[in-house]
């Protein structure tokens, strides 16, 4: 198990690696002088040699690289542009809500799909099943923002049930800070449940042929069990692992919704990021979120540990 | 055994069907690819659909509501009566026209991503699959990729590079291609030890003969099947890019834009969001849709998996 | 006696689009205390069917259309969910085909083994314990407190099957359903749990219906044997009767098709050119882990064997014990890692793909699994001329000789412009037959080619192989885990134990004295091997 552990952990330090230099090359991808992008079109010729120099742009390409990731090992990203401070303070103001919507979101999700994939499966080909298949596609391909205004136009503006848009701090109020995350929340989460449920229901048809699942039967076990602690148990490993697959979805997902709910969150720091063309901002969230990315899925990994005895082994 | 003989062996009379009659029966395929068809009709058919030029505006007639009839100015300064279907934004441009016409960059883009994410995607696949020196570091590579949120890489490719077509579509199928690699390499590594392949090896065939006769043809169905899923997403991640603003330029009438556009004026006038949308939805929809029976058809065995 | 399970007319239906109307078509037999019966069949005789039919565990797709299963009288066919429930490993328990996968992976043996308990007893935790121990005592496995601790994982197969009998004895069930319980299982591990079902049958005094598609298991563990073909019962009699006086015909050419134990004794000429030698041949497959270091395992470990023109070589031994191995070096599917092969003097251990090539042609394999071993998107003109083509034959001179190929392995040469689905496994192991013969081979390697058949389709392709070999003066290697398929076809025997030929020589001089102790427990293990089938 340590072997697995330890072998998991390590494997995890080349990726990141990449993701580095993924980042930093996607500045250097760009056609032209990358100062005089970072400087903008009305920039003079001294301020552009200035930033030049002002983010090492003179030097060699691979020292430009070490002098970077030095400062990122030092948790230095740099300051922003736009709002002229250090990125990792951004980040940090910005991280609140998007993490009360992430988990708010992920906390629904969950509870909501792999039952209904349970059930699907357990009936497979019945009326259930059919109609969670086809929920599911319809949650693929709506997309966020207009299932977003869908729910604002119906339950804000013509009900009037919770507010169309904004964020409480949760230390303005609990219950303020549900009332404005409810919406949100469900929005992110459709897309999430389709693709939970899908797996769990797939999952569970393929343990539910298996021989174990006759065994289970021909003990004269109630279909209950059968299904909880014998299929579900062995369907768990696929499931956890599209639940960390789906936190770039989940990702994806913040930066819409926050645009479309003005909730101030790192999602909504990289629209207006972008829009400024902020770089070290860009790079910092990116780094960022692709950091909690393959955190969160090592994380699952070593979960596995938990539900499959033959890792532990 | 013999109950899992028995259902071998119906499932055997069915395959005895050609791959296209087949499709033909499925009612995901045949309504997802007609719903396809009709949008695609409608995208060539924009200019005779009683559209006008996408572009065009006239201060008079902004604001208006679904089937009200205003007034458009056209290139040549002139002004036409025209009946405004979707009803027109804040600069007086139609909307109607601006969605039918929007069809048009939408299956593009789902097309040339899908098909550029497909190339790169099986050459990377294959290569890794097959040259041993090269799997370790691609592989890496591709997980390094996958690691970014797709999403983010193709805000920051677009908001670097600006705005166009091909930008748009290179920045959209490059988070696509780990998945795809990812996907023909497991086919090719679990293909290639099928001992039809080791037969070949053994009756003396090249070994690029054998990448290209016997393994990749083995690959198609799955591959068109992740084709089609490609194809959805990138419609649904350009509108996203519009709709956020880091797309294509604001003038071109993409989904996205219109609904960037209308977001503004969305508690009087929710149409400006709702048509485009319902458009975009329906479209992902009949994509997906047609995705999940050719799945079925001609992939069974993934079928069981999702 | 009294009877514990009185079938009566059973049929069951098929689901529309099938080959038949009906999987069984009104079946009748009992199954007294105390008795085993065995029901025998090939794939499709629709025997595994009525095994879960009795234990009321059919998908609704195969449904019983007519007839009773009375279990004490009680019949199971209009029982209701919880009644049948209630019966199931109390009354009657069912074991299976498959011990690796008939366990559940993530819970220990144990708790499998307390489930049956806590679902249809009230016995208190200590003495469900208790019980537990008894049983895994009682199916003979070794250290049962760590065995209750274990993840089905961490046994082996022989070792799981045991833990599905507890599972299934543990409440004492008057019937034991046994499907096909040693078929995935090694000969030895097969004798093992033969005589260990027979032993608690004995000791409990239960009914059991065993079910087996070999003859030779049936003459080890039966008292009574039923015959089942697409569906019918075509033959039920005591073992007896059934075995040496078949009455039905399809009886009659199943016992037939039992391959003989003891070999044809046919003199192989020992000075016939060599075609094949291979001298301290090895494959080491090296796991290097980063944290476990070098983890090396011998495949095949100093392999010395030989072939010669007009003569098979059987290779014998249990899964695991490197014929496959060997085989697949000897293609160079695999590279070796040490030794030599000779083929017709020259040694192609070390050569590179490219000085391979020419010499490719001398060698050819048909493998094992015949729904696997074409491609399924080109036709079997395609698959045959494939080889050919390689080494320069024009597309019309490859036709001409598939055609003539396709006369000798007795199929059509019209079928050649057919797809792989559209034949039956017999049929496809006579196409991987005329595309491996395409190429002119000096050696053929047939890699456990006949074990996935059905025994009628297996004597007519092993009578295949031996015309073959007798008509074109082959060299024949012949891998196989079957002694009897080895007897039938072999002039020479080396049997492989962990990688290494444990014996060798002559198959009348193995056959008739085994030297080697493993050899020796491997023909002892040999179901029915005493018994002379059809003699009467």
């Amino acid at each position: 198990m340590y072997k697995f552990i330890a072998r998991r952990l390590l494997s995890t330090i080349p990726v990141l690696v990449i993701v580095a230099v993924l980042v930093f090359l996607l500045l250097r991808l760009t056609p032209g002088d990358p100062a005089a992008i970072l400087a903008g079109d009305a920039a003079s010729r001294d301020q552009i040699a200035q930033i030049r120099i002002s983010l090492g742009l003179d030097k060699p390409i691979i020292v430009q690289f070490g002098i970077w990731v030095s400062h990122i090992l030092r948790g230095d990203l740099g300051e922003s542009f736009y709002f002229k401070i250090k990125v990792t303070d951004l980040i940090a103001q910005r991280l609140e809500p998007t993490l009360a919507l992430a988990s708010f979101t992920l906390v629904i999700a969950v509870l909501v799909s792999v039952p209904l994939g349970v059930i699907a499966a357990w009936r497979f080909g019945g009326w259930f099943d059919r109609a969670l298949m086809g929920f599911s596609v319809l949650g693929f391909s709506i997309p966020v923002f207009v299932l977003a205004y869908i729910l604002i136009w119906i339950v804000s503006l013509k009900l009037g049930w919770l507010p169309v848009q904004g964020y409480k701090r949760i230390g303005d109020g609990f219950w303020p800070f549900l009332r404005h995350l409810i919406l949100p929340s469900i929005t992110l989460s459709v897309i999430y449940i389709a693709l939970i449920a899908r797996v769990t229901r797939a999952s569970m048809i393929e343990a539910l042929g298996e021989d174990y699942i006759r065994t289970a039967r021909a003990k004269g076990l109630p279909e209950s069990r059968v299904l909880i602690a014998h299929a579900l148990a062995n369907a768990a490993v696929p499931i956890v692992t599209v639940i960390g697959i789906g936190v770039a979805l989940l990702i994806g997902g913040v930066v819409v919704t926050e645009s479309v709910y003005a909730i101030p969150g790192l999602g909504r720091l990289t629209v207006d990021a972008v829009l400024a063309r902020d770089f070290p901002t860009i790079q910092g969230v990116i780094l960022f979120f692709s950091f909690v990315y393959v955190v969160v899925n090592l994380l699952i990994d070593l979960s596995y540990v938990i539900f499959d005895p033959r890792i532990r082994y | 055994m013999d109950a899992d003989a028995f259902s071998v062996e119906a499932a055997g009379v069915r395959q005895h069907e050609s791959a296209w009659r087949r499709l033909r029966r499925n009612w995901s395929v045949r309504i997802g690819g007609s719903v396809l068809v009709l949008l695609v009709a409608i995208a060539l058919a924009a200019p005779l659909l009683g559209t006008v030029d996408p572009t065009l505006f006239d201060a008079g007639s902004r604001d208006l509501r679904p089937g009200m009839t205003g007034q458009i100015t056209t290139l040549d300064g002139d002004t036409i009566p025209h009946r405004f279907l979707m009803g027109s934004d804040s600069f007086g441009r139609d909307i109607y026209s601006r969605v039918i016409y929007g069809a048009r960059v939408s299956l593009s883009v789902g097309l040339l991503v899908a098909l550029l994410a497909l190339a790169f995607g099986i050459s990377a696949g294959l290569g890794a699959g097959y040259l041993r020196w090269l799997d370790g570091v691609l592989m890496r590579f591709m997980d390094g990729l996958m690691a970014i949120p797709g999403i983010l890489v193709a805000i920051a490719l677009v908001a670097l590079w600006r705005g166009s077509l091909t930008t748009v579509v290179i920045a959209i199928a490059i988070p696509e291609i780990p998945r795809v690699t990812r996907l023909v390499r497991s086919l090719v590594l679990s293909i290639r030890e099928e001992p039809y392949v080791e037969a070949a090896v053994s009756l003396g065939t090249p070994t690029w003969k054998i990448m290209f006769g016997h393994i990749l043809p083995n690959t198609i169905a799955p591959l068109i099947v992740q084709g089609t899923y490609i194809c959805a997403s990138a419609i649904l991640l350009e509108s996203i890019l519009s709709f956020l603003g880091v797309g294509l330029p604001p003038d071109i009438p993409t989904w996205g834009n219109i609904m960037a556009e209308g977001r503004v004026q969305f508690n009087e006038y929710p149409h400006n969001v709702f048509f485009p949308g319902l458009f975009l939805a329906v479209t992902v929809l009949a994509v997906n849709i047609l995705g999940d029976g050719l799945r079925d058809t001609l992939d069974p065995k993934m079928a069981r998996r999702v | 006696m009294s009877a514990v399970l009185e079938v009566r007319d059973l049929s069951v239906a098929l689901p529309a689009g099938g080959d038949r109307r009906r999987a069984v078509e009104r079946v009748s037999f009992n199954v007294e205390r105390g008795e085993i019966v065995c029901l025998v069949g090939e794939s499709g005789s629709g025997k595994s069917v009525i095994a879960q039919a009795l234990m009321g565990l059919l998908p609704p797709a195969l449904p019983v259309t007519g007839g009773s299963i009375l279990l004490e009288g009680e019949d199971v066919v209009k029982l209701r969910p919880e009644r049948l429930r209630e019966l199931r490993a109390t009354r009657m328990s069912m074991v299976f085909q498959e011990p690796m996968t008939a366990l559940n992976p993530v819970m220990t043996c144990g708790a499998q083994i307390d489930e049956v308990l806590r679902q249809h007893t009230r016995l208190a935790p200590g003495e469900r314990r208790a019980k537990i121990l008894d049983i895994v005592h009682e199916v003979a496995l070794p250290d049962p407190e760590r065995i209750v601790a274990s993840y089905p994982h961490q046994l082996s197969g022989g070792q799981r099957q045991r833990i599905v009998i507890a599972m299934a004895l543990v409440l004492e069930p008057v019937l034991l359903i046994a499907d096909e319980p040693t078929t995935a299982l090694d000969v030895t591990t097969q004798a093992q749990i033969l005589k260990l079902i027979q032993e608690l049958q004995a000791r409990h005094g239960m009914g059991v219906l065993f079910i087996t598609h070999d003859f030779g298991v049936v003459a080890e563990i039966a008292h009574r044997v039923a015959v089942l073909r697409l569906g019918e019962m075509v033959e039920l009699g005591a073992k007896i009767e059934v075995l040496m006086r078949p009455q039905h015909f399809y009886t009659r050419m199943l016992i037939a098709a039992v391959p003989k134990v003891h070999p044809q004794g046919r003199s192989a000429d020992a000075s016939a050119p060599l075609v094949l030698e291979t001298r301290g041949l090895s494959k080491t497959y090296v796991d290097r882990g980063w944290f476990s270091g070098r983890r090396a395992v011998n495949a095949a470990d100093d392999v010395t064997l030989e072939v010669r023109r007009g003569q098979t070589l059987g290779i014998v031994g249990e899964s695991g014990s490197g014929k496959s191995t060997v085989a697949r070096c000897i293609v160079r599917l695999i590279d070796p890692s040490g030794g030599q092969i000779r083929l017709g003097g020259e040694d192609i251990a070390t050569r590179s793909r490219a000085a391979l090539r020419p010499l490719r042609r001398k060698v050819q394999i048909v493998f094992q699994d015949p729904y696997r071993s074409l491609n399924p998107r080109r036709t079997v003109g395609e698959a045959i001329i494939e080889g050919p083509r390689n080494y320069g034959l024009s597309r019309r001179e490859a036709l001409e000789r598939a055609r003539r190929l396709m006369e000798l392995v007795r199929m059509d040469p019209g079928v050649l412009n057919r797809y792989p689905h559209q034949f039956s496994g017999g049929q496809r192991q006579r196409i991987c037959i005329a595309r491996a013969l395409a190429m002119e081979p000096e050696l053929l390697i047939a890699d456990e080619a006949v074990s996935a058949l059905d025994v009628s389709v297996q004597a007519q392709v092993l009578a295949l192989f031996e015309e073959i070999r007798a008509r074109l003066n082959l060299a024949m290697l012949f891998i196989t885990h079957d002694l009897r398929v080895a007897a039938q076809v072999c002039d020479y025997v080396a049997v492989m134990s962990h990688g290494r030929i444990v014996e060798q020589g002559p198959a009348l001089q193995v056959f008739g004295g085994p030297r080697h102790e493993y050899t020796r427990a491997l023909f002892a293990a040999a179901p029915g091997r005493d018994f002379a089938f059809g003699a009467g």
